[in-house]
């Protein structure tokens, strides 16, 4: 079997599933005062220190979550909510097309419940947002923006984005800067200090910790309205008792992949730069959706080292990923709603691309177990997979279309 | 062989999932999302197309350990199914979808993607029996008479019934949710679905009002031409109907009257004695049946009962003459011919083929 879906999740690493396994027998409440209790805070302490060690924050900076999803709805809703109180004016959120859902959606919510505005920062054909379109959206009403939320790296097309140049223009208009950074730690060098933000969404599954598993990092000095209310555990803007194992395999899991994120890059982007060409080899029209990969002479910093996302003319996406499932070939066609229906991708629409070549891209993605006979499954199989599955999106559309029209 | 089953999420499809994969098949199960917006709750247990059917659908594959994917036929669905049922009431006619979506969806934009796709066959849960014959596909009426879906299958061509295969023919209803709850699959007890699976509410003629926006006219005397009544539109009624025509006169004889006629041009509902409902012929269109002149068994609605009737055919067109006058025969809907058993009117369940029907009259 070959896992090419690391941008979904990624096996666990050993040592966090150590991590796990020490801690979960112990019982003791991170907030409890005995003994028990303070063993349970102290691994809480030490996970702090080492993820906020780990990604360049300070301790107090690192806010344990369930994950992405509720990171990117605290920092959404949250920072809004306390932008508009300080300040009625600031109602605007500036937003990418390519977010994720759990930003889209919040910043969605927030429009048609809360009485915010979105303004959509334009991205280019490569997935890129350019610092000068957010120049120019702030400039068109200045005190208005609240949030600015632009992704460290994009999930489906893996582009990277100019952070720390985004932050500095959202700063100058007085807007705090949120980026879910998901895909970026242990793919690319990541420090929340010198990124400038306010705050970033890092979560546990994607680089080998357990799911359920997260954070946000809150830039010291930033108010956040709670999303959820009750002991307010963590600083006081989040809630619930802590779950101390998934902490410590989280930490332990960050730990390892950021000290082995500049070998972990170097050595899957020479995989990914192979798939992208064998791939190509057996398919000659193959196109990259994303930024240009580069050679391994000169790789591009544009994209994330494990993304391969590929469109094959003439085929669906959909059905050419259940030939390859049947063969042992795991990959992803980059979007699926809760019903497993996949739809045009939203990211590759705000980069113009049309629905039918939307419709006819794969995204492959590989991760720290990533190795080359992942790859090579992949291309013992692609050639005809892909002409198959061409072969029926030919008859899907003209073929049916004529059959049994009424006169 | 390798096929494909359409899950819907019912108990049906499940069920036949299961037989062809004890029967050595290799299947694989497919879900079938027609809706652009799936609803996220259930709405009765009416739809087919909810999230909670996809979620049912994989846990049956799940229990029958195949492979299970969702294929998005939204938009097909749309433009074949739904956009073609409103603009069929718009003519006047009185559609039926399902028949519709198994000529379009299921056993075209479906099978002809399994086709490509290496696999051999599509695999469906309805109530008909089907044999592969050396002279082609037979198909034939369900044992469980009050389930058969047959005429829902009757306007299917050969081509089309060669690579399908109903598993579920020989057995009644109760004996289908029986053996799934021997299998353990959760939907053994699930309603039937029941009306239009893209109506959820049950309100046809709402849904209709919705899409095709007030178009008011007369309801007139068929036989005074007198003008009786008013409606919003005329698609809200079906030749047969008796209810709800909110008449302002009654009639001369005061017996009720009935839907005779629409037409869709003047908007106009003509209507008359129940007496003046028969048809004495009608013919069809894209008929799949293409052999001589025939005496056989019509069937003009799901549900209705067949008649006698002498059948012959120019082209792909059918013109078919009861034995005795027929009511409530509307256009749109598919005439589908069983053959006749011995005597000529004797039960019989082999289906001949069938046809769209674009014309009625007497005499």
């Amino acid at each position: 079997m070959a896992y090419l879906d690391h941008a979904a999740t990624t096996p666990v690493h050993p040592a966090a599933i150590a991590a796990v396994v020490d801690t979960l027998s112990a019982v003791g409440n991170a907030s409890s005062l005995h003994a028990s209790g303070r063993n349970a805070r102290r691994t809480v302490e030490e996970s702090r220190e080492s993820v906020a060690a780990a990604l360049d924050a300070r301790p107090s900076e690192v806010i344990f979550t369930s994950g992405g999803t509720e990171s990117d709805n605290m920092a959404i809703k949250g920072l809004f909510w306390a932008q508009r109180a300080a300040d009625p004016r600031r109602r605007r959120l500036l937003i990418s097309g390519i977010e994720h859902h759990a930003v889209l959606d919040s910043a969605e919510w927030l429009a048609a419940e809360q009485g915010a505005e979105i303004v959509w920062l334009p991205v280019d054909r490569t997935g890129r947002v350019e610092p000068a379109g957010l120049y120019e959206a702030l400039s068109a009403e200045p005190d208005a923006a609240a949030v600015v939320s632009v992704m460290w790296a994009n999930n489906e097309v893996g582009t990277v984005q100019p952070i720390a140049e985004l932050t500095e223009i959202a700063h100058e208009f007085g807007a705090v800067m949120h980026s879910d950074a998901v895909q970026a730690v242990g793919a690319l060098p990541v420090s929340f200090a010198q990124s400038g933000l306010d705050a970033m969404t890092v979560t546990g599954h994607k680089f080998g910790g357990p799911y359920g598993t997260g954070g946000l990092l809150l830039k010291r000095g930033i108010t956040l309205t709670p999303l959820t209310h009750g002991g307010g555990q963590e600083r006081e803007v989040r809630s619930g008792t802590l779950d101390v194992p998934g902490v410590a395999g989280f930490a332990a899991a960050c730990r390892v992949a950021v000290d082995e994120q500049p070998e972990r890059a170097a050595r899957v982007a020479l995989l990914r730069d192979a798939l992208v060409a064998g791939v190509r080899a057996r398919v000659p029209d193959v196109v990259v959706n994303g930024a240009p990969i580069g050679d391994s002479g000169r790789r591009l910093p544009g994209r994330l080292p494990g993304n391969a996302h590929l469109s094959f003319p003439g085929c669906e996406g959909d059905s050419l990923l259940m030939l390859l499932d049947a063969r042992g070939v795991e990959c992803s066609t980059g979007s699926a709603c809760s019903a497993g229906i996949a739809r045009p991708s939203h990211v590759l629409l705000a980069m113009q691309a049309d629905a039918e070549h939307a419709r006819s891209s794969l995204r492959f993605s590989l991760g720290h177990t990533s190795t080359h006979s992942d790859v090579t499954e992949l291309l013992d199989v692609i050639g005809p997979c892909a002409e198959r599955s061409r072969r029926a999106g030919a008859l899907s559309g003209a073929l049916t279309g004529a059959l049994n029209r009424r006169p | 062989m390798r096929v494909l089953a359409a899950m819907s999420g019912g108990v049906d499809s499940a069920v036949a999932a299961a037989r062809a994969r004890d029967g050595g098949h290799e299947v694989v199960g497919v879900h079938l999302a027609l809706a652009r917006q799936p609803a996220t709750a259930r709405e009765g247990a009416r739809g087919c197309c909810t999230l909670d059917d996809a979620r049912d659908a994989r846990r049956a594959a799940d229990v029958l350990e195949i492979p299970f994917y969702v294929w998005d036929l939204a938009e097909r669905f749309a433009d074949d199914v739904i956009a073609d049922f409103a603009e069929s009431y718009a003519r006047g006619e009185t559609p039926n979808p399902c028949l519709r979506c198994n000529e379009r969806i299921k056993f075209s934009a479906v099978l002809e993607r399994a086709l490509a796709l290496d696999f051999d066959a599509v695999v469906t849960g309805h109530h008909a029996r089907l044999e592969q014959t050396a002279s082609g596909p037979v198909l034939r009426r369900s044992v469980d008479l009050a389930k058969d879906q047959s005429y829902v299958l009757g306007t299917l061509r050969s081509e089309q019934l060669a690579s399908a295969i109903f598993p579920l023919g020989d057995s009644t209803k109760a004996q289908v949710r029986a053996e799934a709850a021997e299998r353990g699959l959760a939907v053994a007890d699930k309603p039937d679905s029941t009306d239009i699976c893209f109506v959820p509410s049950g309100d046809t003629a709402g849904w209709l009002r919705e899409r095709l926006g007030s178009q008011p006219g007369p309801v007139v005397d068929a036989e005074s031409g007198a003008v009786v009544g008013s409606h919003d539109g005329a698609y809200a009624f079906t030749v047969g109907q008796r209810r709800g025509l909110a008449l302002s006169r009654p009639a001369s004889d005061g017996r009720p009257r009935y839907v005779l006629g629409i037409d869709p041009v003047t908007s106009t509902v003509s209507v008359g004695p129940v007496g003046s409902l028969g048809v004495s012929w009608l013919e069809a269109t894209s008929s799949t049946y293409d052999g001589p002149p025939v005496r056989c068994l019509a069937q003009v609605r799901a549900h209705g009962t067949p008649v006698a009737a002498a059948v012959r055919r120019d082209g792909d067109l059918l013109r078919v003459e009861f034995d005795e006058p027929l009511r409530a025969v509307a256009r749109g809907q598919a005439v589908v011919l069983y053959e006749a058993g011995i005597g000529g009117d004797r039960v019989s369940d082999r289906v001949l083929g069938g046809a769209w029907i674009c014309q009625t009259g007497t005499g």
